[in-house]
């Protein structure tokens, strides 16, 4: 019971597992009602399995333990039936590819304002003026001609806002975006984040934001949670992460951005990045599963899994970056 | 500061396009229409010196992807001329065209599906060398090049899908070099590959051309990464290379609408983190 009236999401011990494998190793955060959370890490490392999972939405084979407190329930014990009805309307997702969560013989507008129907007790007239409504507050062009368009017929960005527009549509209390502009231009990405910025902002619906593009996140979200090999290793309020990385990893990937500052003008520079790769789920390391990748790794590292600490700033490390300082001159 | 992009000590170009136009026809729309048709590369200029790193940057759909097929020879172009080392490729006899297959090669954007998946990669790597009937001592190249890019031996015997996004690309990259090219063109080498991997296969692409002395055309449409990678970058908008200047210039003063368009929408952490950056 506690505190769901003030938060959005509630995870604690999240585990995802197929029966080989075990993508997601007990993820435990609060989102606070309101909240945007970035969760970023690289491919593999688990993002989408935790979406889904909240989602009720794991593929075949796939089954999510711990609890999910939302809105005075715990998802992951709810029914199919009972998730479904929820989808949609507490809680929505917006996926990378608009294409295919699209039904491509349908027209755009029956499609959106039909979700306005099945969670809201509004006739069609309603619905669509309703759904006009939210195809202008996404700039989307013309919109009533939009109305009655195929998904074929308009571009990827103008999709994306449509299923922005589709996610928002009954007023949830919890957005998850999962790389909800990786498949769109530069340009275009920058004018949708800004749609989803404002519309999620205007409706004060929490927002957690799924990428691997540290901008992003810096843009959109007050808090970040960076996921390794199915793990939280380092979160916290945004800038303190991006400014003062404690973990290893978190501190490689901010290393490892293109930006004005670390292009020479001779061309000489180099970017830092990160030596070796992800390690596969089915041979995951020993320990701290960075280990063979961090510098600063010793012998405790690699037999004995940091935990994630309490407070606003976690980091699961045995040498958080500040502190790795003291030791050596200690 | 604005002072028109030098040309670098670097002689004349190796690979050059000169008023390339390319038009494609699109389907009619009624039955008695005639054929409209799409101009996609409108009098194109634009040339790589031996040993330069150029970029290539501009919207989806302004004609990127087009312009690397026309430079690389998969496509002929409908007016104008593609000049490999000075002569033209299309007008030439089969040694010439031999010399310039084997000297301009390409790493697309998605190392997963350029390589076949049923190929170990010892195979995939030796293909460019049977169908351009190169000989010599392959498998000494073979050793060679694995070196050049950062891989075992090991990975010879293994399948793609044994690899991550990244060391396929490194084998992407390495498989392009196999037959010695003079050019290696790359589209959007990295978007498909996570920040920390693109980091690597960013500097690897920088060490190619510093320790070999290739020259290297860096297509995308993400400005920061080709300023990394390159010395002079043509910016292309609907078909037209709307500005040419060195990377810092075009961040600073950019000129043309396409060109401010695309530094305005580059997102940094910085900038996201000081709270405008989408306002
Ligand atoms: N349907 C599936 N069948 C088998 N394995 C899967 C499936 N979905 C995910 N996995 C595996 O689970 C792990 C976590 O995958 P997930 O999709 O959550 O990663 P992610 O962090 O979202 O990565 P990306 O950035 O590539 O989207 C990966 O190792 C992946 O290979
Ligand atoms: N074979 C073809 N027939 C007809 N139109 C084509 C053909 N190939 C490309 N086009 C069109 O030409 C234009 C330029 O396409 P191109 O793929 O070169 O763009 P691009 O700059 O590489 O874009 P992106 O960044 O999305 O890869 C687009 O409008 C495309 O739809
Ligand atoms: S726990 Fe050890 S190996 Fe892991 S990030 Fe910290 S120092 Fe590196
Ligand atoms: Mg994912
Ligand atoms: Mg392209």
């Amino acid at each position: 019971m506690t505190g769901t009236q003030l938060n959005a999401l509630e995870v604690k011990n999240l585990v995802v597992h197929n029966t080989a494998l075990t993508a997601v190793r007990g993820l435990d955060f609060t989102l606070p009602a309101g909240g945007r959370m970035g969760l970023v890490g690289e491919s593999g490392s688990g993002k989408t399995l935790t979406a889904l999972a909240l989602m009720g939405l794991l593929p075949m084979g796939w089954q999510a333990n711990g609890t999910v407190h939302h809105d005075g329930v715990d998802l992951i014990a709810q029914s199919d039936r009972a998730l479904s009805s929820r989808r949609g309307r507490t809680i929505s997702m917006v996926f990378q590819d608009p294409l295919s969560s699209l039904d491509p013989v349908r027209r755009i507008g029956v499609q959106v304002s039909s979700v306005i129907r099945r969670h809201t007790n509004v006739g069609k007239r309603e619905a669509e003026s309703q759904t006009i409504e939210l195809f202008r507050q996404m700039s989307l062009p013309r919109p009533e001609q939009l109305m009655r368009a195929y998904p074929h017929e308009i571009s990827g960005g103008q999709r994306q806002r449509i299923m922005i527009a589709m996610a928002l549509a009954c007023y949830p209390q919890l957005i998850i975006a999962d790389e909800p502009t990786t498949a769109l231009d530069v340009t275009v990405q920058k004018q949708v984040l800004r749609i989803l910025n404002a519309a999620v902002k205007d409706r004060g619906c929490a927002l957690m934001m799924i990428t691997h593009d540290l901008p992003i996140i810096a843009a959109m979200c007050d808090t970040v949670a960076v996921m390794y090999a199915g793990r939280i290793v380092e979160m916290g309020p945004v800038a303190e992460v991006f400014r003062n990385p404690r973990h290893h990893y978190t501190k490689g990937l901010l290393d490892s951005q293109p930006t004005m500052d670390n292009i020479a003008l001779d061309g000489s520079s180099r970017l830092a990045s990160i030596p070796g790769m992800v390690p596969p789920l089915h041979s995951l390391p020993a320990g701290c599963a960075f280990h063979p990748r961090c510098a600063a790794a010793t012998e405790a590292c690699m037999t004995r899994v940091p935990p994630l600490d309490d407070g606003s700033r976690r980091t699961a490390c045995w040498h958080p970056i500040e502190a790795s300082v003291a030791m050596v001159t200690a | 500061m604005n002072a028109p992009v030098e040309t670098p000590l670097l002689g004349r170009p190796l690979l050059e396009m000169r008023q390339v136009t390319q038009t494609y026809s699109l389907a009619r729309p009624t039955l008695l229409g005639t054929r409209p048709s799409l101009t996609v590369l409108d009098h194109i200029d634009f040339d790589v010196r031996p040993g330069e790193a150029v970029g290539l940057v501009g919207e989806s759909g302004s004609g990127k992807t087009t312009l690397t097929r026309i430079l690389t020879g998969m496509e002929k172009p409908r007016e104008g001329h593609v000049f490999y080392n000075g002569a033209d490729i299309w007008d030439g006899d089969g040694e010439r065209w031999r010399t310039f297959r084997r000297s301009v090669q390409v790493v697309m954007q998605n190392p997963r599906s350029s390589l076949d998946p049923r190929m170990r990669i010892g195979v995939s790597l030796l293909e460019p060398l049977r169908s351009l009937k190169i000989e010599g001592d392959h498998a000494t190249r073979v050793f060679e090049v694995l070196d050049q890019v950062g891989l075992s031996r090991q990975a010879l015997e293994r399948y793609p899908h044994e690899f991550s996004g990244g060391q396929l690309q490194r084998i992407a990259i390495a498989r392009a070099l196999m037959p010695g090219p003079k050019v290696l063109i790359a589209d959007e080498p990295v978007s498909a590959l996570d920040v920390s991997i693109q980091a690597q296969v960013l500097n690897l692409l920088k060490d190619l051309v510093n320790n070999l002395g290739l020259s290297l055309v860096f297509i995308a449409h993400d400005l920061s990464v080709v300023a990394y990678t390159t010395s002079r970058v043509s910016v292309m908008s609907a078909g037209k290379i709307v500005e040419v200047g060195k990377p810092m210039d075009l961040f600073v003063r950019p000129q043309a609408e396409a060109t401010r368009n695309l530094v305005g929408a580059i997102l940094t952490v910085e900038s996201g983190l000081a709270g405008n950056a989408l306002a």
